[in-house]
């Protein structure tokens, strides 16, 4: 278990970093594409499958190319000139070291920690769907009323509003008719 | 280190990085990679959790991660459109630039 | 004696691996199982180029092409050896590593999902709990190489047919998993051999394929509708139709690269047909029970070549879609006809076999009012009739 695992663990990390400190907006979005990936085989492996396929679905499939299409809508595609972080980055970096640093000693010397390891567990997709109809359905109605809502928010929001009419558009004038044809010829003969 | 910690360290590295990410660049859209990635990094902690708490049969993580990605995928869009909005707006997605509420 | 030539893959495969010590089984057999796929699919796609170019020559009335082997169909072979050879142009101002990824980023995918169809009985390589949504997930990861070949190219007509793509592959998704699940619900299982496995009765001879329902037609035709969006086949080609965009987000690719897209394209929509197969059309199982000694990868072979002479057909006699044409169909008449089937799939479920004329009559029609309803919505901003000119008598 550990040497594939730690493999991935290390891919995920490596994309995750290059996401995050890449110059061009369009590399940081396929960085975290693969680092999606990366971690729905770090599912894969803790025997989550039901879990990895739908972070695929949903990360992979759906949020990257909204990320990409949001990075194209506001034109941020070329590769900026100015710096790229924001003014005060190094408090960011400050108190994120003190996050992790605060993390890992948590997890290294809690004891709360289960310290026996329960056997696989098989979590079928039928048990998923029981599990999702019987105990937690009102979650599940839920949810389907707050992406409802996110959805039409989130059209509202974006909704580009009809653009107010310019001189250009009133018309350009059509010139008459008749200037639009050849000069008759003077005897009457076609040409 | 067992599985679990070891499984706890990456995710705990996952959401650092999203973590830095968020809070030092400068580009709108970059926060919320970062914040996509503190969210994925609080799913993979809870499904280490799962696998290797006491009791995986009451599927809790698994659900628990399920709406979790749900509830993601609709902050991320709102959050993006949010992001359109205000670039249509103010003609920039610096974050520097966009601190005034007067619109 | 059928039986044995019914599991000869499946035979040939542990007596190869009888060969090695027990603990490389688990790694070889999968292995062996990836060079068979490897082998037959692109093989029968170099076949399929050749019999849609003749196909699509017929339908127009010439002769395909007749001249590199027996009635052409060596062509392949000249092609294959055209796309080898030919120079790698990449564009001066392009992405280099994201330009040169972007085919092996369509392949990987495309390839994976042959991983969990049922070719025969007892032949899937991963025969995954969740299978129809590993493909369904793996099948979106599709757009995000769309997107790289569009936007690395640093061409403003890559980057409109990239956008255009992967607008429609999203928003066709949608009716093509909704069709998936009214056959999910009604098999109780995401499980791809389970689903089969249920269309293996036979009344009175006929097999009880899910086509041969209201429900299954109605999604059968969804399915195949959608499957022809995802893979960006005429009708819905605007993405990369020569006459609309050159050849959109492959613009800028030759040789190799050309050829990596062109199969990676092909071996998506023998993928998407063989899951239209596998859930519609009874996987590898006879239509007549007469009929069952045939082996079971022949009839899956059969189905598929049937559903891509179809796609062929109708590449050339169905004239291209707009994208605003496109869209609406995608969103205002797939989309709630799909709903609508889910529900429809529900009542005849809860009718019960006990009703079988009426419950044939009742879902029919409920499924004919919709169609009828929503294309006569659709229609309505049609300006159909005698053509209008504005600025001349």
């Amino acid at each position: 278990m550990p040497i594939a695992f730690i493999l991935t663990a290390v891919v995920t990390l490596l994309a995750a970093a290059a996401a995050m400190s890449l110059r061009n907006l369009v590399h940081c979005a396929l960085m975290l594409a693969v680092s999606f990936s990366g971690i729905a085989a770090i599912y894969l492996q803790l025997n989550a499958e039901f879990v990895g396929f739908t972070e695929i679905l949903v990360y992979v499939g759906a949020i990257a190319i909204l990320i990409v299409m949001a990075i194209l809508l506001t034109r941020s595609g070329e590769t900026p000139d100015k710096s790229v972080l924001t003014s005060g980055w190094m408090a960011g970096i400050v108190v994120t070291v003190f996050v992790f640093v605060l993390l890992g000693w948590a997890v290294l010397n809690s004891s709360a920690l289960p310290q026996t390891m329960a056997p696989a567990p098989h979590a079928t997709v039928k048990n998923i769907g029981d599990v999702l109809m019987t105990k937690y359905v009102l979650p599940l109605e839920i949810i389907a009323l707050m992406l409802t809502a996110a959805m039409i928010g989130a059209v509202v929001i974006a909704y580009r509003e009809e653009a107010p009419k310019t001189k250009r558009e009133e018309g350009i004038p059509i010139p008459p008719r008749d200037s639009l044809l050849p000069p008759p010829s003077p005897t009457g003969e076609k040409a | 280190m067992t599985p679990l910690q070891i499984c706890l360290l990456t995710s705990a590295l996952l959401f650092a990085t999203g973590f830095a990410g968020a809070v030092t660049r400068r580009h709108a859209i970059l926060v919320l990679v970062g914040i996509e990635l503190m969210l994925n990094a609080a799913n993979l902690n809870l499904i280490a959790f799962w696998r290797f708490g006491p009791n995986p049969e009451a599927l809790t993580g698994i659900i628990f991660v399920l709406f979790s990605m749900a509830l993601a995928a609709a902050e991320a869009a709102v959050g993006l459109a949010l992001v359109i909005a205000i670039y249509r707006h103010k003609k920039t997605s610096n974050l520097d630039e966009v601190k005034e509420l007067k619109g | 004696m059928f039986d044995k030539l019914d599991q000869i893959f499946v035979t040939a495969l542990h007596w190869l691996v009888g060969f090695l010590p027990e603990a490389w089984g688990p790694y070889v057999s999968p292995l062996i199982c990836i060079a068979f796929i490897l082998s037959v699919f692109p093989g029968l796609f170099a076949l399929v180029t050749v019999i849609e170019r003749k196909g699509l020559g017929r339908i127009q009335n010439r002769y395909g092409p007749n001249r590199v082997g027996p009635f052409g169909f060596l062509q392949f072979a000249a092609d294959g050896v055209k796309a080898l050879i030919k120079e790698d142009v990449v564009p001066r101002a392009a992405d280099k590593l994201v330009h040169f990824l972007a085919p092996v980023v369509l392949l990987i995918p495309v390839l994976l999902t042959y991983a969990v169809l049922p070719f025969g009985k007892n032949m899937v390589l991963a025969d995954y709990d969740a299978g129809l949504l590993f493909f369904l997930a793996v099948g979106g990861a599709v757009e995000v190489s769309v997107f790289m070949a569009g936007w690395s190219s640093h061409n403003k007509y890559s980057l409109l047919g990239a956008m255009r793509a992967i607008a429609q592959m999203l928003s066709y998704e949608i009716p093509l998993i909704l069709s998936a699940v009214t056959v999910v619900m009604m098999v109780g299982s995401l499980n791809l051999s389970e689903i089969v496995k249920h269309q293996d009765h036979y009344t009175f001879g006929l097999a009880h394929w899910h086509v041969f329902t209201p429900w299954g037609l109605a999604g059968f035709l969804l399915f195949i509708v959608a499957s022809l969006a995802e893979s960006n086949r005429t009708p819905f080609d605007l993405p990369e139709a020569e006459s609309e965009i050159i050849a959109g987000y492959f613009t800028e690719y030759s040789g190799f690269k050309f050829a990596l897209f062109f199969l990676g394209e092909y071996l998506g929509m023998f993928a998407i047909a063989g899951l239209g197969i596998t859930l519609f059309l009874g996987g590898w199982t006879a239509p007549f029970s007469c009929l069952t000694w045939i082996p079971s990868y022949v009839w899956f072979l059969g189905k598929l070549l049937g559903i891509v002479f179809v796609f062929i057909w109708i590449r050339g006699t169905l004239p291209r879609l707009r994208m605003d044409q496109l869209m609406n169909l995608a969103w205002k008449f797939m989309l709630p006809l799909a709903l609508l089937n889910i529900v429809v799939a529900g009542i005849w479920h809860y009718m019960g076999p006990d009703w079988q004329h009426m419950r044939w009559l009742v879902c029919s029609a409920i499924l004919a009012a919709a169609y009828a309803m929503l294309g006569l919505g659709l229609m309505q901003n049609q300006k159909l009739g005698k053509r209008v000119y504005k600025f001349a008598e």
